[in-house]
């Protein structure tokens, strides 16, 4: 099947603006701008059932309804932040079909009617953001972007932003914060950034694979859209896949595919041909799902959209798919996301900032081999004490491994010789 | 009026306005939410996540629309999953809030745990120790036991300097901002910061001098931990051995409510002393804030070396003398007395001035005191009320550096809309909150203020204000164009005068000018001529130490007496001297120049072979035959309400009584509003309105202007100088810092000056060595001099600046 | 020199991004261009900066204080920070780091004795799936290094000495 995100892996050169123009590039935009209303598209993209790629899944068409018509400018910001471990789709987009990801873009843009939208990109994006400049430079030449677009009034300009090093900037109020030129960390929510966003201004943040969708729904509407995927999670989904498998990378898959395809269809297998033991969907911030010979072809045959990763006891997220092998114990594994999570906490809330710092010696302890029993219960009511109680998700997120690994992993948690 | 919301917290059914946060309300109720980074003066963050409660909201019927009935009819109730912030989220009709279940208790509390593996165990040897919410805290809900591994805890750096007045314990810290939010909200100074992230986070402050801010004490209030302590204070004593005691703060016309904190100290004498200045709540004046001025230099200098003092036979014999002398002179006396006495003071010193056909004038560089008390504010006035159709002006005066509490007060009403013009000869730090700036050239302040009512969207702004306050001070001026500017800013007022949130203000260099103007006192217009010749009884004034002229005047004066509570230039050079009691020391009252009468208490005994001045001046009397009332300042301000109009109606009773004030400080949780004080003891009383008529605001002006290749030197104020109240503050050293004028570079670089570089001064028959600091915001031809810095200057006047000769 | 002195196109471009009023967004870029030469922000350009955007110096400060790929202190001329977090230790980037430790003489943290390398250990790039990795940081510019090995990252290292950046 042809990609419909990836699409730069059947055209060759797709980051060439001639190249996309030739390939239909801009006809959505320009359908958009000039055939329909704002609303119209909101509508479509409402009924295509696209939800947020970003992690959420939150349904796009109803945050971008949320924005007040009276309150003005509008600002639509793309998540180009990708930190998430185990994540690394909106790269591939960006690096090889840059325009696509551009003119989704423009196309919110236009719904929400801003004239202004950024791009976020993490810091380490450095020649991705020289990329996008060029191409939104070209975009400006070729009539795409700037005033009366089309001959209609509409006006629109595209920003990038680099961040420097933060994956706190993923959440959305602490990247709005950071393209205000202050540091990276959440906002109180409400209000939304729906309502009060970048420069307290109404804003739409959406992920950048989010966003590619929206020139396939714009041109195909919302039925075609809906070809794709379940029903309650339409459409393909980019599964980043890593870790202990033969063939690691990006794999755009519809919604719905199961473990199985992904992992044993386009990963080759596990490494080095290692028993799979562990499944992180979400990157760290999954819940590792366990895997033996007990449960095998049930987990393999589970399907990968937003509701159904529950049953195995997990989340889909940003569908990070990080395979852990048998060879690798889970203390180790929680070391690692722990260490994670302690770096990355932004400071701001007591629980995260101080309950990671703890955790992190608990874990260690645990990993060199000194943990008393005691110190394996008290790792797991920390995380407890952490969960549900922090400023924003990723509290939350730095939970997820631990109490996951130390309830189904017990046997790799051992209580060391003092 | 906000719509009232009602709903229950804890079962207690309480009704609170709309926007109202569920903390607040249920502080409102009685009910203490602990909070760290929640404070009640600055917006909500929800970081500490101590706040957490279980709020339930009633559901609403999804077909219906309607709310949700439980099958017994009363309204269904939705929780959420997770426990919420009680200081981010804002009360809803129906709410139902539960503060102590054990799901509510057991997040709070481990939220706490949490917060202590990273906090040093070190109450014992901790100033906040005693007076720190996270100790109290601890105590309530804590285990005695640690789970949490003793040589894991994060080290930090215990003896961090934010500058030479605030420390910093890296470990104490808990990084609730409020001292970052301080200071970037409510002062507007944003010199602290935080800096790395996650467990690193920590505060610095990258200014130079560091921690530059005049507020900066203020944070080690409200920081709910022992993390910012004050240099002052420090290791100075435990919280519960000091005693409180109500008082003012008498370094600026503001009027700031103080706490004295004191205890009995071998070092002096087993008696009383004073060990800090916290502030005391009056929402109306000072809310809970006060200045670094106010909380370092405030009182110390009534505990200066230089104290004057006699023992009883001495005392008595100096007040005959003195009597002898006065009774010698008769008319022929001239009495000049400083803004530092009370009003109770001014008032006896009046009437003994009369009784001997005397004169007597008000110390004071600055003049207008006759239209403050005709057009000033309204009673009931609160420049909190300040908001959104409402302007202020503040012409000629630097705020910040003048009456730093106005700063903060005006750039608060700034933000809550109302309309605030600062017209001044020089950028000053209220420009960046204003939404109008006026910029003139030094001279033209009169001619200024008679042209805004012509501007545009200015003018507009001042003839439709719904209230109008004006603040006109003396920067760059003397008492002529003091005097002027002040009729000119009445001018404004006219048809305003006697309303609420309405009225003029001098922002005059002493706690109780006003008082003295209320009274009936006035500067000199020419006191050198006063001078020359007569008997002359200075009191807490040091005019030979200002300015070599009226030292000359002094040494030319039949006989000098000089009360005071310090030595001073002018004490050395009197006949006879009479040591005065500190006003930390006995009781009385200043009138702020908002006009609020206010009492001070006496926090410390009186210094041996002092008195309080309205005694000294009582006991003249009783050897010059005039009967005042000595006793007691209590007595005296009965005889100021019977006698005097505008103090009608007062008695120190009434100056005693406390009305609720929001948000409640200091009550049983430490929580809440930070370690200021709660106000027991008076908010004061706003005086009457002058009743004399008001004098005629027209046909003044006319300043010195510098012409072509000619300099002029005008006065400023500096916060920190070198004056009678300010030099013994040992701490303030570097940030008095050595005398300097002000100049633009294109003046300087006709002069040849570089910037920071010495000159010489020569104004007023004096030379003198300055530092030049270039100011490109002032007219070319003028040389800013700051007062009490040794350069003399009180009017503006001619100048010669050459580059000092380099050593 | 100023940045504005040493950079007036790519100041003025800066600033044409973002909202007039607004100015405050301009920081981050602005930090990355002082840090372009050196690879540190000194305290100057902190002011400087702050002077810019009518900030204080402190607030600049906090900024760089909060991001990780701004320094405020010289390190080697090139940063090369290696991946090691789950994804990329999954396919063996402790032990890649491990030798390169080995090859350099160095631990992590620390710089080579001739200034030109300080080795570092990063958390996720986006580049999971072609582990081992790192990137170069370079002044202002970040650059990925792929699937890499021991030989091909030493093969850079004497590159960059040679100050070439390129590698078969
Ligand atoms: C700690 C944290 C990190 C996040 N990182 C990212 C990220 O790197 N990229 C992203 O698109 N969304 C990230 N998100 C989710 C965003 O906050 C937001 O939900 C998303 O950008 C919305 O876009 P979508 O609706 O298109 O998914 C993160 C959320 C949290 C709490
Ligand atoms: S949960 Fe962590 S990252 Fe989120 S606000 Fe709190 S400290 Fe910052
Ligand atoms: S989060 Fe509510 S007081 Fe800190």
């Amino acid at each position: 099947m042809a990609h419909l995100l990836l699409r730069h892996r059947d055209i060759p050169n797709l980051d060439q603006l001639d190249v996309y123009v030739k390939n239909g590039g801009f006809e959505a935009f320009k359908k958009a701008v000039t055939a329909m209303q704002p609303d119209a598209v909101t509508e479509e993209v409402k009924a295509s059932g696209l939800r947020g790629r970003g992690g959420a899944g939150f349904p796009t068409g109803v945050k971008w309804s949320f924005i007040p018509k009276n309150i003005t400018p509008h600002y639509v910001v793309a998540n180009a932040d990708e930190s998430e471990p185990g994540t690394f789709k909106d790269r591939e987009i960006m690096d090889f079909n840059p325009y696509q990801f551009l003119e989704g873009l423009a196309i919110a843009s236009y719904a929400v009617q801003a004239n202004l939208s950024f791009v976020y990109l993490r810091g380490e994006f450095y020649y991705l953001a020289k990329k996008l400049d060029a191409c939104i430079a070209e975009m400006e030449k070729a009539g795409y972007l700037g005033d009366n677009l089309f001959g209609t009034g509409f006006s629109l300009r595209l920003r990038t932003h680099l961040g420097a090093g933060a994956y706190i900037c993923g959440e959305e109020t602490a990247l709005l914060e950071s393209i205000e030129g202050k540091r990276g960390q959440p906002r109180v929510r409400p209000p939304f950034p729906a309502v009060v966003g970048l420069y307290s201004k109404p804003t739409v943040i959406n992920n950048v694979e989010t966003l590619a969708n929206l020139p396939y729904i714009v041109t195909n509407g919302a039925a075609g859209f809906r070809k794709f995927g379940t029903d309650k999670s339409p459409g393909v989904k980019i599964f980043s896949l890593s870790g202990n498998v033969n063939k690691p990378g990006n794999y755009e898959l519809p919604l719905g595919a199961t473990f199985r395809e992904l992992i044993m269809g386009c990963g080759g297998g596990i490494s080095d041909g290692r028993k799979l033991k562990g499944i992180m969907p979400a990157g760290a911030s999954s819940s590792i799902i366990r895997v033996d010979d007990t449960n095998l072809d049930k987990v393999l045959d589970t399907t990968m959209d937003y509701e159904n990763v529950q049953s195995v006891g997990s989340l889909l997220g940003s569908a990070s798919v990080i395979i852990i092998d048998d060879s690798h114990s889970m203390d180790w594994v929680i070391n690692k996301t722990v260490h994670f999570f302690k770096h990355e906490s932004c400071g701001k809330c007591t629980p995260c900032r101080d309950g990671n710092y703890w955790m992190l010696h608990l874990v260690e302890r645990i990993h060199e081999g000194h943990a008393s029993a005691g110190d394996i219960q008290l790792l797991k009511t920390v995380a407890n004490q952490v969960n549900g109680k922090c400023l924003c998700a990723l509290g939350d997120f730095s939970t997820m491994a631990v109490t996951s690994a130390l309830e189904r992993f017990p046997e790799d948690f051992h209580v060391g010789q003092a | 009026m906000a719509k009232l919301i009602n709903l229950t917290i804890n079962g207690v059914a309480v009704t609170v306005p709309d926007g109202t946060l569920v903390v607040d309300a249920a502080k409102k109720a009685g009910i203490d939410i602990p909070v760290f980074c929640y404070h009640p003066k600055m917006e909500p963050v929800g970081m500490c996540r101590q706040c957490l409660v279980e709020i339930g909201r009633p559901a609403i019927d999804r077909a219906t629309g309607q709310p949700a009935l439980n099958d017994d009819g009363t309204p269904k109730l939705q929780f959420m999953p997770k426990l919420e912030t009680a200081c981010t989220n804002p009360v809803s009709e129906g709410m139902v809030v539960l503060t102590a279940t054990e799901k509510a208790k057991a997040g709070q509390k481990e939220l706490l745990e949490l917060l202590l593996t990273s906090h040093p165990l070190d109450c014992p040897i901790c100033d906040k120790g005693g007076e720190c919410p996270l100790q109290n805290l601890t105590v309530e809900y804590g285990s005695s036991q640690s789970r949490f591994i003793f040589d894991e805890k994060q080290r930090a750096d215990k003896h961090v300097h934010l500058g030479e007045l605030i420390n910093l314990d890296r470990e104490r810290c808990i990084q609730c901002a409020r001292c970052i939010r301080f200071q970037r909200d409510v002062a507007g100074d944003p010199v602290l910061g935080f800096y790395q992230r996650g467990r690193l986070t920590d505060i610095v402050t990258y200014s130079d001098p560091g921690f530059d801010s005049v507020f900066s004490g203020n944070t080690t209030d409200i920081c709910p931990v022992g993390a910012l302590t004050t240099a002052d204070f420090r290791f100075g004593a435990r919280s519960w051995e000091l005693k409180q005691s109500a008082s003012l703060c008498a370094q600026c016309p503001v009027g700031c409510n103080v706490t004295f904190n004191t205890r009995r100290e071998a070092k002096s004498g087993g008696v009383m002393a004073i060990k800090r200045v916290m502030p005391r709540q009056n929402e109306q004046v000072n809310e809970t804030w006060i200045c670094d001025k106010g909380r370092f230099a405030g009182y110390h200098y009534t505990e200066a070396e230089s104290r004057l003092g006699l023992d009883a036979a001495s005392m008595e014999s100096a007040l005959s003398q003195a009597a002898d002398k006065l009774a010698a002179a008769k008319s022929d006396a001239v009495f000049l007395a400083g803004g530092r006495l009370s009003n109770e003071d001014f008032y006896n010193l009046k009437q003994l001035a009369a009784k001997l056909g005397a004169k007597a004038y008000l110390y004071s560089p600055m003049a207008g005191g006759e239209y403050t008390t005709a057009y000033g504010l309204g009673a009931g006035s609160n420049l909190g009320d300040l908001g959104k159709d409402d302007t202020v002006l503040v012409v000629a005066s630097d705020l910040y550096n003048e009456a730093p509490v106005w700063h903060l007060r005006l750039k608060a009403a700034a933000k809550r809309g109302a309309t605030l013009i600062v017209a001044a000869g020089r950028a000053t730090k209220l420009d960046e909150f204003a939404s109008f700036v006026v910029r003139y050239a030094y001279g033209d302040e009169v001619e200024t203020v008679k042209g805004l009512a012509g501007k545009e969207k200015i003018g507009d702004a001042i003839k439709n204000a719904a209230n109008l306050v004006v603040f006109y001070g003396s920067d760059g001026l003397g008492l002529a164009g003091t005097s002027a500017l002040a009729a000119a800013c009445a001018d404004l007022l006219n048809g305003k005068t006697g309303k609420v949130n309405n009225g003029l203000v001098g922002v005059w260099n002493a706690p109780n000018t006003q008082g003295a103007y209320e009274l009936g006192l006035a500067p000199a217009a020419d006191l050198k001529s006063e001078l020359k010749g007569k008997t002359v009884y200075v009191i807490a004034a040091d005019p030979a130490g200002d300015d070599p002229a009226l030292a000359d005047a002094l040494k030319s004066a039949k006989a000098v007496i000089a009360q005071d509570i310090l030595a001073t230039a002018t004490t050395q050079m009197a006949a006879v001297v009479l040591p005065a009691a500190a006003y930390t020391e006995r009781e009385g009252t200043y009138t702020t120049a908002e006009r609020r009468v206010q009492r001070f208490y006496l926090a410390v005994p009186a210094k041996a072979g002092t008195r309080a001045d309205f005694a000294i001046f009582a006991e003249l009397g009783k050897k010059l035959g005039v009967e005042l009332e000595g006793r007691s300042a209590l007595l005296v301000m009965n005889k100021i309400a019977a006698e005097e109009k505008a103090f009608a109606g007062i008695s120190y009773a009434r100056l005693a009584e406390v009305t609720a004030q929001w948000p409640i400080v200091g009550r049983g949780d430490l929580y809440y509003g930070g370690t200021g004080y709660e106000n027991k003891l008076g908010l004061g009383v706003h005086l009457a309105l002058a009743l004399t008529p008001a004098p005629s605001t027209s046909g003044r002006g006319g300043q010195m202007r510098p012409k072509e290749n000619e300099l002029v030197a005008v006065p400023v104020s500096k916060i920190y100088d070198l004056g009678v109240t300010m030099a013994p503050a040992k701490l303030l050293g570097q940030r008095i810092g050595a005398a300097a004028v002000g100049l633009n570079p294109v003046t300087a670089a006709k002069l040849n000056v570089e910037n920071g570089g010495k000159v010489q001064v020569q104004v007023n028959g004096v030379t003198a060595e300055a530092i030049a600091r270039f100011d490109e915001s002032i007219s070319t031809g003028v040389v800013l001099i700051y007062r009490s810095f040794g350069i003399p200057i009180s009017e503006p006047t001619s100048v010669k600046i050459v580059v000092a000769e380099k050593a | 020199m100023s940045l504005v002195e040493k950079y007036p196109e790519e100041v003025k471009a800066i600033f044409a991004k973002y909202p007039a009023d607004k100015k405050r967004s301009a920081v981050m870029p602005l930090l990355y261009l002082a840090q372009r030469e050196e690879g540190y922000v000194k305290k100057e350009s902190m002011q400087e900066i702050a002077a810019m955007l009518d900030l204080d110096t402190t607030e600049v400060a906090s900024i760089v204080g909060f991001y990780t790929l701004y320094h405020d202190e010289k390190a080697g001329k090139y940063r090369m920070q290696v991946c090691n977090d789950l994804p990329c230790a999954l396919r063996g980037a402790d032990k890649f780091l491990e030798s390169l430790c080995g090859n350099l003489g160095i631990k992590v943290g620390e710089t080579t004795p001739d200034g030109l390398v300080t080795l570092e250990a990063v958390m996720c790039l986006a580049a999971c799936d072609k582990a081992p990795m790192f990137q170069l940081q370079d002044g202002d510019k970040v650059e990925y290094y792929e699937n890499m090995t021991v030989d091909r990252t030493m093969e850079l290292v004497e590159a960059l000495k040679k100050g070439g950046k390129e590698i078969k």
